[in-house]
């Protein structure tokens, strides 16, 4: 295999990188969501792309991979219409 | 390996292995399959996560029974699992420039980090089973509670546990001569998804539910 395993202070400063980022969801963030969801989006952005080397590889992977996983994901989102209809579970009274 | 143009095709020509195309993405087939197996996981989890928050938001009455100890937890299990990719990362580096013994000592404090974030996990679940949260009943709210933080959790701690098995394994292998510095690598990207994974678990399932005052 040959990616480039990158060096080891890049691992260092994205490993601060993505504890700081944890620290910043629990103390800073705690209870709005989509501000944290960001936050745990950057941290999932630096695992891929520097702990799992995947800005290493081929640009053809990266284009065969990320795009297919996001349109699933975002797709997903077709759900919270549904969702509000409920209310303890139970769709609202005609 | 010699490369070679076959009616306007590059092939390559390997060791004792024929005439091949190229590899089209230019990493062996055994690590594109973990790629291909981490988009599908990542869809299972996503879908996982999105059943969670459709529950959640369906429920107007959604327990909060996380306290500050717990989500103190919920952190340091984030810092042992964080620095369980470092040592990965560090042991395949090991692997990779032939160090085998600093390969085989640090995919075993992987596995050790492992097993201590499926202990905190593990103490986390027996606390709320002790306050009588069960799958499909809790002293607080919306039943549904037990059964989708258990589902979602659970799926997790057993991609742990699975994954430190699998380290195991491979290191096991790699020490016999079975398995090479790749393998040890291909798994790394399991191990460093699984760790992944919690960065949207604790943010969903743990600080949104944070008791009030």
């Amino acid at each position: 295999m040959d990616s480039n395993q990158g060096s080891m202070k890049t691992d260092l400063i994205v490993y601060a990188a993505i504890l700081i980022l944890a620290c910043v969801q629990v103390f800073g963030l705690r209870g709005d969501l989509f501000a944290m969801l960001v936050v745990a989006a950057i941290q999932a952005f630096l695992a891929v792309m520097f702990f799992m080397h995947l800005r290493d590889e081929k640009p053809t992977l990266r284009l065969a991979l990320i795009p297919a996983t996001l349109f699933v994901l975002v797709m997903m989102n077709m759900i919270w219409a549904d969702s509000y209809r409920l209310i303890h579970l139970k769709p609202f009274a005609k | 390996m010699s490369e070679a143009n076959v009616g306007g095709a590059s092939l390559t020509l390997d060791h004792g292995a024929g005439v091949m195309e190229e590899r089209p993405f230019a990493i062996p087939s055994k690590k594109l399959v973990m790629w291909l197996f981490i988009i599908s996981d990542a869809c299972t989890f996503g879908a996982m996560l999105f059943a969670y928050g459709y529950i959640k938001n369906a429920a107007a009455d959604w327990p909060r029974p996380f306290e500050n100890s717990s989500i103190m937890n919920a952190l340091l299990m984030t810092f042992i699992l964080v620095t369980s990719s470092l040592t990965i990362l560090i042991a395949t580096r090991a692997a990779k420039s032939g160090n085998k013994s600093k390969a085989i000592q640090w995919t075993l404090i992987t596995v050790v980090l492992g097993l201590a974030f499926a202990a905190l996990h593990l103490k986390e679940w027996m606390g709320l089973i002790g306050e009588g949260v069960r799958l499909f009943q809790n002293p607080w709210g919306a039943p549904m509670f037990g059964a989708s933080f258990f589902a979602v959790t659970g799926l997790h701690l057993a991609h742990v546990v699975s994954g430190a098995i699998a380290l195991s394994v491979v290191i096991l292998g790699y020490k016999r001569g079975r398995y090479n510095a790749d393998d040890l690598e291909i798994w790394g990207l399991y191990w460093h998804f699984v760790d992944l994974v919690w960065m949207f678990v604790v943010p969903m399932v743990y600080l949104m539910n944070v008791k009030a005052g």
